[in-house]
């Protein structure tokens, strides 16, 4: 990879460092401890279950927040505290900028999410005693909540190179909660007729389908999840992560830094 | 070689809610700064320096024009890694010290690893910044972060640096301190474009000056051969709305402002002048000979402008 990216990165890795992002980590620890215990005390049987849908929701929700509140500030907070005009008057083009920023962004979220999955199999192993060969599905699942991760940081990075920063987080958020109905919204698509079928057609495929990147159900259910999937939802967010991405370039490639 | 040449960069921003309405913040500028020497780019506040100095930076797109920078396109990104540029009011990463901005801006310029800790510590020294190691940027006062702007400006030894503004911020024995730095660069034999309204530190430093007012590029030139038009000059100041025409007819520039008239003329038409308006019982105010500085000048062609804008207000008024 291009040096610029790899220090533009790592500079965006140690901004969220320092800003304390991973405290998340404690808040996180706190919770799954909490439910671990409780889950412990009061299921029967379903300990294994409750502990993994609660825990990879938990993983997911938190990493959804982080990417939102980081992504929507990573251009648009440059902009507006100046701290951009050093950078991109180097020999440092506007796309390396961009590129460099998500994949510092990526980078904490996956830092964070290790971390977060060492504490999910931890609260496992303390309310089952032990591991099973299915619990290696919940390494996919935490597989699909990067992919899921990479698609928000691209989504508000996008909103964050021609927006302000409330804005850019209700656009991001909504395409969150939309995106994770996005199954729902193509069945919706499909009941209609005419030019309505193409737009809504059209609305729903625009939009990032997150339902099929959710199989936390799916795993705490021990059901089996194909490698077509993992291929398929691989190449779904690297696609659409990629697109977006192009889009926040274009629009950065010529906006004028006031 | 010209350091810089800028052929025609003008900007128009759109203004409004609509953004229909068009705002000139420069006029088609054409400019050429000589390598190895130290330039100042001066003007009031909103004078379209700053706007000139991102254009050139490729931080705002021009409306039109172009520039060559080291005799390469200005928006080459490689040309970025042979100038270094100072912004007004240098804001940086607060989270990050001193050295650990440097290494990064180190990195983004090309600077190899083997020298980028010798040189952090060697433009730290340059620019009066020790004993600050692991101290974050947030506890930096406004000076001192001036200082560190200048230090990432020369981090990497460019052939041609920019600084905007760069005396802002700093105190008398600091902006001393800073002029010495810009006449050592010119030793090293780079070229500084400076950016200022300060007249004094550009009358102390520079080769050669433009002033540019409201977007236009009002003169240019060495100090002394602008200045020069201006010697032996005096302002004689009078009750009234009226220019007699004798005193038109000895060459001198005036303005009316309310009911004074301002008269810069020749020294040696002071008498002839004195005694046109006696002959016209006008009341004289005041004579005074003009200063010979850059700031005489600076301020004649301001003035000139403002007047000039005045009459067409005027004009335009009196057709309407």
């Amino acid at each position: 990879m291009n040096a610029r990216i790899v220090h533009i990165a790592s500079n965006t890795f140690r901004e969220a460092v320092r800003d304390r992002v991973l405290y998340n980590l404690i808040a996180f620890a706190l919770l799954l401890s909490g439910a671990a215990i409780l889950v412990g005390q009061i299921s029967i049987d379903i300990e294994r279950l409750v502990v993994i849908n609660l825990g990879l929701t938990a993983v997911s929700l938190f990493g959804v927040v982080i990417a939102i509140f980081i992504g929507i500030g990573l251009v648009s907070k440059e902009i507006e505290k100046r701290t951009l005009y050093t950078v991109l008057s180097r020999p440092v083009r506007r796309w390396e900028f961009i590129v460099g920023k998500f994949f510092g962004l990526a980078g904490t979220l996956a830092v964070n999410t290790f971390f977060m999955a060492i504490g999910v199999f931890g609260a496992l192993l303390y309310v089952a005693h032990k591991f099973s060969a299915a619990d290696a599905t919940i390494l996919v699942a935490l597989y699909f909540i990067i992919l899921e991760f990479l698609i928000i940081c691209s989504l508000a990075l996008l909103f964050s190179s021609f927006s302000t920063p409330l804005l850019s987080a209700v656009f991001a958020f909504a395409l969150f909660v939309i995106g994770s109905f996005a199954d729902d919204l193509r069945g919706f698509a499909a009941l209609t007729h005419g030019v309505t079928r193409l737009l809504t057609m059209a609305a729903a495929y625009l939009v990032p389908n997150f339902s099929t990147l959710n199989v936390i159900s799916a795993v705490a259910h021990q059901q089996p999840l194909g490698s077509q999937l993992v291929l398929h939802n691989t190449l779904y967010a690297l696609f659409y992560s990629a697109m977006a991405l192009s889009g926040a370039v274009l629009i950065f490639e010529r906006r004028n830094l006031k | 070689m010209a350091a810089i040449e800028i052929l025609g960069l003008e900007k128009t921003y759109k203004v409004g809610f609509w953004r229909k309405r068009p705002k000139r913040a420069l006029l088609p500028l054409h400019l050429t700064v000589e390598e190895g020497e130290i330039f100042g780019f001066l003007g009031p506040n909103g004078a379209g320096k700053t706007t000139t100095l991102k254009m050139l930076m490729g931080l705002v797109f021009p409306t039109a024009g172009t520039a060559r920078i080291l005799g390469r396109e200005w928006t080459d990104p490689e040309v970025k890694a042979q100038i270094g540029f100072l912004p007004e009011q240098p804001y940086f990463y607060d989270y990050l010290t001193a050295h650990e901005l440097l290494d990064y801006y180190g990195q983004l310029s090309g600077v190899p690893a083997r020298d980028r800790k010798h040189r952090i510590n060697e433009v730290l020294a340059r620019v009066g910044l020790t004993d600050i190691k692991g101290l974050q940027l947030r506890k930096f006062s406004k000076g001192m972060l001036q200082r560190v702007g200048i230090a990432q400006a020369i981090l990497h030894d460019p052939k041609l640096v920019f600084f905007d503004e760069p005396m802002s911020g700093l105190d008398p024995l600091g902006r001393r301190e800073v002029r010495d730095l810009m006449e050592q660069l010119k030793h090293e034999g780079k070229t500084v474009f400076f950016s200022t309204h300060i007249l004094f530190d550009a009358e102390a430093l520079c080769d050669r000056v433009a002033i540019i007012h409201q977007g236009e590029l009002r003169g240019v030139g060495a100090v002394e051969e602008l200045t020069a038009s201006v010697q032996g000059k005096v302002e004689v100041v009078w009750q009234g709305t009226q220019v007699p025409s004798s005193i038109k007819a000895l060459g001198a520039e005036c303005h009316v402002t309310g009911d004074t008239v301002r008269a810069v003329l020749d020294e040696k038409q002071q008498d002839a002048a004195i005694d046109a308006l006696r002959r016209e019982r006008i009341r004289l105010i005041a004579i005074t000979p003009l200063r010979t500085s850059l700031e005489a000048y600076f301020v004649e062609k301001l003035q000139r402008s403002e007047t000039t804008a005045s009459t067409v207000g005027t004009a335009v008024g009196t057709k309407a």
